[in-house]
Formats: structure tokens, sequence, C-alpha cells
């Protein structure tokens, strides 16, 4: 009985892992440059199994309202193949790392003509089967503003006085609260208003501003005590 | 005065959930098989149901931007709210929760009146369900705000 449950679970574990297996290949879902401009599409992939020497990448492209695609780029045994009589003539290399999984290509010096669809294909034999992923390519002649730039920046900025705002009620209660002392002192006569620096020490030199703007809180506290 | 401060909490509660809908539903325009902005715009075509981002337009970052900080506002002016219940002596104003409250109202205002202005004229799109909530949170939310002025704290 034993022996019949140690064998059945061998075989499960041997053969379930095998069939979930399948190779998940990870491209942008768009990129933008600028005319002229050199792009880097980017391609990995996740296998279960470790990386052979035959895995392979491809790449092809179809044009933006067209059907048909044209293969630009393939890796295969080690060597990169690529475009050499296509609308990609000389303007593509291979700056992937197969050895860590990456297989991106460079497209140099961009046209209007290369908008399109590029899509990765990786293989990593024995796991072969896998969905090829595709990359969107959008050319420029100034890139736009990215999508969430504008969104954070206002969000950023508003709470960022908001928080200003409390920060600076809070540090004028503080030195109202400070002085609150001065004050009450100076009532006793302006000569020893003078002398007030001396005894208190770090207190902010009387701007004519600052007094009457500590005055009328000191105005706002005592309204607010009366209502209470 | 308990029955008033729980109908004022559940009204600032359900001009929450108002916000929360209107900001994350993706409905503000419908047209046809289309349902777009403010996050995706998802085809209902036969292949299934595709969704892509919305388009990166200034306005509609602005309009995204604007939606968020009013239900952030309006989350604030919740918390002011609860710490002021226990912390605000005899009579004293819900100053803070009113502030943040109707900051929330002037924001979504703002939201949905950019959103009108400038969102595509097509003859088939229509406005959804999600810029309708918008709509009515706007006076929900300055109603309340205006509530919390005059509200006093008694006991």
């Amino acid at each position: 009985m034993l022996t019949f449950v140690a064998l059945a679970s061998v075989l499960l574990l041997g053969i379930v892992p095998e069939q979930t297996e399948a190779i998940s290949i990870y491209t942008g879902w768009e990129r933008h440059a600028l005319l002229g401009s050199d792009v880097r599409l980017s391609c990995s992939f996740f296998s279960w199994r470790g990386t052979s020497d035959d895995v392979t990448f491809s790449w092809t492209y179809r044009p933006d309202g067209s059907r048909d695609s044209i293969s630009i780029f393939h890796y295969t045994s080690g060597q990169a193949y690529v475009d050499n009589k296509g609308p990609f003539r000389d303007r593509v290399e291979f700056v992937g790392n197969p050895g860590k999984r990456d297989g991106s290509i460079l497209i140099k010096n961009l046209d209007y003509n290369d908008n399109g669809t590029f899509t990765c294909d990786a293989k990593n034999p024995p796991d072969i089967v896998g969905r090829p992923s595709s990359v969107r390519l959008l050319v420029f002649e100034t890139v736009p503003i990215q999508a969430g730039v504008i969104t954070g920046a206002i969000i950023g900025v508003v709470l960022g006085l908001l928080v200003l705002i409390v920060v600076i009620y809070y540090l004028m209660r503080f030195l109202v609260a400070r002085r609150v002392f001065s004050l009450s002192v100076s009532k006793h006569g302006k000569k020893k208003r003078e002398g007030t620096p001396a005894r208190q020490g770090p207190v902010p030199t009387a701007d004519p501003t600052k007094v009457k703007a500590a005055s009328s809180e000191k105005k706002k506290q005592e309204s607010r005590k009366d209502k209470k | 005065m308990l029955l008033i401060l729980l109908g004022v909490l559940v009204m600032h509660l359900i001009i929450l959930i108002l916000l929360i809908v209107s900001t994350a539903a993706s409905t503000w325009s419908v047209g046809g098989d289309r349902t777009t902005d403010l996050w995706y715009t998802c085809t209902n075509s036969n292949g299934g149901y595709h969704c892509k981002p919305a388009i990166s337009e200034d306005w509609l970052q602005a309009v995204q931007a604007l939606m968020i900080l009013s239900l952030l506002f309006c989350f604030f002016s919740l918390i002011a709210f609860l710490f002021q219940l226990f912390k605000l002596v005899k009579g004293g104003r819900f100053f803070f929760t009113a502030i943040f409250q109707i900051l929330a109202s002037v924001f979504v205002m703002c939201a949905a009146i950019i959103y009108t202005v400038m969102s595509p004229d097509d003859g088939s799109v229509k406005f959804g369900y999600a810029y309708v909530l918008a709509w009515v949170s706007f006076p929900l939310t300055l109603i309340s705000g205006l509530i919390y002025i005059v509200l006093r704290k008694k006991e």
C-alpha cells in the first residue's frame, strides 16, 4: 500500500510540472521614440527549465495598417542574424544577453515608416510552447507628455502645499506662544522691549508686519477663547 | 444631537463612496461598444473585452489628478471630523473638516468642468454614470462642508 502511494506520488510529481510548463515572454506595451533616435526594444522570457544552449529569439515586424509580418532578427545557436534586405537593413543590432534570458534589439535612426508592431518570440528547447509578445513602436517629432506625469505633478504640488500650510500654521502658533510672553512684557513699558531680546535670546527681530501678524493671531486666540 | 451627528456622518460616507466609484470606474464616456476614460478605454468587440490605457492628454491627466485630490480631501475631512469629534471643546466649530470638505467639492467641480469642456465631441458618444456621479457629488460635498461650518459641538 505504502509503495503504491509512493509510486503514485513520484509519477504525479514527474508528470504534473511538465504539463504546466509554458514559456512566458515579456516585452513592453508601447515604446515612444523621437524621429532619428535609437530605440531599444526589450524582450525577456521566463522558463521553468534552465536556459539551454539552443535558445532562440525571433523578432518580426508588422507595419501599422498592414497584415503581413516580416522577420527582422533571429538569434540561434549562439549567432545573431539581422535584417540585411528589408526596411531595417543595417539598422538592427543585438544588445541582449541570451545567457540572462534577454533578447533585446536596438533599432537605430528611426523614421515614420517604422511605426508598427514588433513581436518577440523566444524558444528555450524543450520549452517551446508560449505566446509571442508584441510591443508597439510610435515615432514622434516631439515626445508627448507621458501618461501620469501631469497627474502626479498636480497631486504632488497640492499635497505639498497642504503640508506646507499646516507646518506654517503650527509654526506661527508656536512663535506666537513665545511672542505672547514678550508682548505682555512690553505692555509694562516701551523701554523694556529693548531689554527683552537680551533676556529671551533667539527671538526674531521685531518686524512691524510680524508684530501685526502676531497681534492678530493673539486676537484670534482670544476670540476663540471667548467663544468657548 | 446624536441623530444629527449620525446623519452627517452617513452623508459623508455616502459622498466618499460616490467619489470612489466615480474615480475608479472607467465609464466617463460611453458610446456604442466602447466605454472610455478616466483610466482605460475598453471595447467590447467580437473578439472579447479589450482594454487599453486611456489617452495621455494634458486635460485628462488634470481631471485624473483633481478627482484623486477630491477623494483624498474627502477622506482627510472624514479623519478630521472623527478627530475633532473627540478633541474639540464645547461649542467649537468643525473648522478643518469644513475646509477639507469644501476643497474636495471645489476639486470635483473643476474636474467635472474640465471633462465637460474638453471631452472629444463625437456624435455617438454620451456621458456615462461615473461622470454623472461626479456632478452629483459636487453639490453634496458643498452642502456637507457648509453643514460642518454651521455645526457646533454641544456635548
